[in-house]
């Protein structure tokens, strides 16, 4: 009989040596003359346990890892294939910790189900959703997003529902649905974990979207960075339309609904919304003034539902639970699941998808096992590199998108970048200047030239030029960038670079000086 | 009955005229590929990219007669997206990654020591032709800096030393 064995094909699963171990694994197997089903899943986001690999035994699947080839002839020696213990074994897999206190609602078969198997995927509850919203009309699946409380996981956290609304009561003859795939965010990578692992279930979404609003056309549009993202989206987009949930005639309702999948080019600006309708159609990717909302009038002057992954990917449980079964999950405003990012220098990194409500310090401490270095943390970054730089005193603010605004901060897509003590946090308020230097699109002057002033006035600063007048004008050139700025880019760079001020200001004096001061 | 037949005169270059022939093929190939795409230009510039490893300036009439856009157009797209290339590259480009959670787990120094490796700077190319390394922001593997891809290849935890092992080979 075939025993199967799960060795990811995720990217950092592969970037960590998932392929020589799937290789060796085959190569061992052949040699011993046994019989072993090799398949390729994506990754569960237990990213310090990677490359995980599991075997199905009588008892469920059993975990091994971190495992590099050259583990493979030992693992077969202590009998792996019959779920037998060796030092690198957890035991059964949703038996480890991290794996098991998670609340895995939207990336729940992330890591179990092979992610080009149609059948697999429906056999994890796949097209359940999709099913549920064909004995419905557009205008009840749009009350049942909006009931479920899910709001947009890109950062913006805007209600999903009242987009879709507004979509939806917008007569035109096209309408297109557009998934933010161009996650720039550093620290985040769960748009990735779903689209490796899961990519049906951003399609099953993004044709619930369709049938709700009444689009024929969807869109991913993907960052080039991801070409194993790419890879593992095509394949799914042709097993959808292979087996008629894409195409002339979605899953026998007659409506016809096809994705495309899109690639960017390097540019972070594009993951703003109306950036990325212009990349799509083939422009430069400059920020539109808004209004009109894209809702109304996005792609080709279209309306337009534009989501990114994880919003998409979270409604086909909506769809098949019901709205209350969403809502339930979470605190205040902030209703259902967020997979977390747990990124930087970090023991235990990759994703934790957990209910709202779960403070930083839990994620950083009981899942994080605080830092890799083992030195003490001495900050995060919250929400990418747009978000605010927090001190160990605000770890106990609860994951929820309105205790996060109301800290000072931004809880956006959800990653953590974990700093040790040795960072000069100067150094990374200067740097999201840098950046966003780099990224601005050009469009409005408080971005396009604040950005670069703000790096020359760190540098004085740093240097020692007349600090107190430098600090004044900083905070000033700030003020520029938060009200004059067209899009978040530029309005919230002032985010890290002001809270690395108010919380780390001792960075910000110059050696020389603090050297003087302190003797 | 005059003999006499007409003489036809070109007073217009024909756009790609001037490119080599591999570009042109490339140019042509990557045109008909996209053509039926709507926004077709970033499909078009991908394409011929994957095809020359960078998008020749010169190429920028043909691609606009093709898709019947004005230079400026191919040109404004072309220059604004980092991704594409302008300049003939190495034969791999290492992209390395800069971001937030790459630095938290020490990519400013791996970033020094690249750039001391292979005698470059950003954008640059080393040496030899084999390399040229560029920046990126994010590859995507932010649980298990430093990162950097290599052609399409992504590697985790790089280390100076690995750094060194990985352009070695």
């Amino acid at each position: 009989m075939s025993t199967t064995v799960y060795v990811p094909r995720d990217a950092t699963a592969v970037a960590l040596g998932a392929e020589a171990v799937a290789l060796a694994i085959a190569a061992e197997a052949a040699r011993r003359k046994l019989d072993v089903r090799v398949v390729r899943n994506g990754s569960r986001g237990a990213f310090w346990l990677e490359p995980l690999v599991e075997i199905l035994t009588g008892d469920g699947r059993v975990a091994y890892g971190p495992v590099h080839a050259s583990d493979v002839a030992s693992l077969f020696e202590s009998g792996f294939l019959a779920g037998q213990s060796h030092d690198l074994g957890h035991g059964a897999v949703e038996s480890i910790p991290y794996l098991h206190k998670q609340e895995r609602l939207t990336m729940a078969r992330c890591g179990v189900i092979d992610p080009q198997s149609l059948a697999d995927y429906q056999a994890h509850g796949g097209y359940a959703g999709l099913k549920a919203a064909l004995a419905l009309d557009g205008a009840t699946i749009v009350q049942v997003v909006t009931d479920s409380g899910l709001r947009g996981r890109g950062g913006a956290a805007f209600p999903t529902g009242i987009k879709w609304r507004t979509v939806l009561d917008t007569q035109a003859p096209q309408k297109y649905i557009v998934c933010n795939a161009d996650e720039g965010d550093s620290g985040t990578f769960s748009d990735r974990l779903l689209m490796e692992g899961d990519p049906l279930c951003l399609i099953e979404g993004m044709s619930i979207a369709a049938l709700a609003v009444g689009a024929t056309r969807g869109y991913i549009y993907l960052r080039c960075e991801y070409p194993h993202a790419h890879a593992a989206l095509n394949a799914a987009l042709a097993a959808a339309r292979g087996a008629g949930f894409l195409g002339g005639d979605v899953a026998g309702s007659g409506r016809a609904f096809d994705i495309e999948v899109r690639l960017g080019a390097g540019a972070y600006i594009c993951g703003e919304e109306t950036s990325l309708l212009e990349s799509l159609e083939g422009k430069r990717g400059q920020v539109r003034f808004k209004p009109p909302l894209p809702a109304i009038k996005g792609l080709f002057d279209s309306p337009t539902v534009v989501n990114n992954v994880i919003t998409f990917a979270s409604v086909p449980i909506v769809l098949a639970r019901g709205a209350a079964y969403y809502r339930d999950f979470g605190t205040g405003r902030s209703r259902g699941t967020l997979p977390v990012q747990l990124a930087g220098n970090i023991k235990r990194g990759g994703l934790v998808e957990c209910a709202f409500g779960v403070t930083l310090r839990t994620l950083l401490e009981d899942y994080g096992g605080g830092t890799r270095s083992g030195r003490p943390i001495r900050a995060v970054q919250v929400g990418g590199p747009l978000g605010s730089y927090w001190p160990e005193s605000k770890f106990d603010t609860p994951l929820d998108y309105e205790a996060f605004t109301q800290g000072g901060g931004m809880l956006g897509h959800g990653g953590i970048v974990v700093f040790d003590d040795t960072v000069d946090m100067a150094a990374q308020a200067r740097y999201a200047l840098e950046f966003c230097a780099i990224e601005s699109c050009g469009k409005c002057t408080p971005c396009r030239i604040g950005s670069t002033r703000g790096v020359e006035v760190i540098d004085r600063l740093r240097a020692g030029d007349r600090p107190a007048q430098q600090e004044a004008l900083l905070r000033d050139l700030c003020n520029t960038l938060t009200h004059g700025s067209l899009c978040a880019l530029g309005g919230l760079t002032p985010l890290p670079v002001l809270s690395a001020l108010e919380h780390f200001p001792e960075d910000f004096v110059k050696p020389m000086a603090a050297m003087a001061a302190g003797s | 009955m005059s003999a006499r037949r007409p003489v036809s005169v070109t007073l217009r270059v024909e756009p790609g005229s001037d490119l080599p022939a591999d570009e042109r093929a490339a140019v042509l190939e990557a045109v008909q590929a996209c053509r039926s795409l709507q926004g077709s230009l970033l499909p078009v510039l991908h394409a011929i990219q994957d095809r020359l490893s960078w998008v020749p300036p010169r190429a920028v009439p043909l691609i606009a007669f093709e898709l019947n856009l004005s230079r400026a157009e191919v040109h404004g797209v072309l220059s604004f997206y980092h991704y594409f290339r302008q300049t003939k590259p190495g034969r791999h480009v290492v992209y390395l990654c800069r971001a937030e959670a790459c630095q938290a787990s020490g990519a400013v120094a791996l970033e020094a020591h690249a750039k001391r490796r292979l005698g470059v700077d950003f954008h640059g190319t080393s040496a030899d032709g084999r390399y040229t390394l560029e920046p990126v922001y994010c590859l995507g593997n932010c649980a298990c800096g430093p990162s950097l891809m290599i052609d399409k290849e992504l590697h985790a935890g790089v280390t100076p030393a690995r750094f060194d092992e990985l352009v070695a080979e």
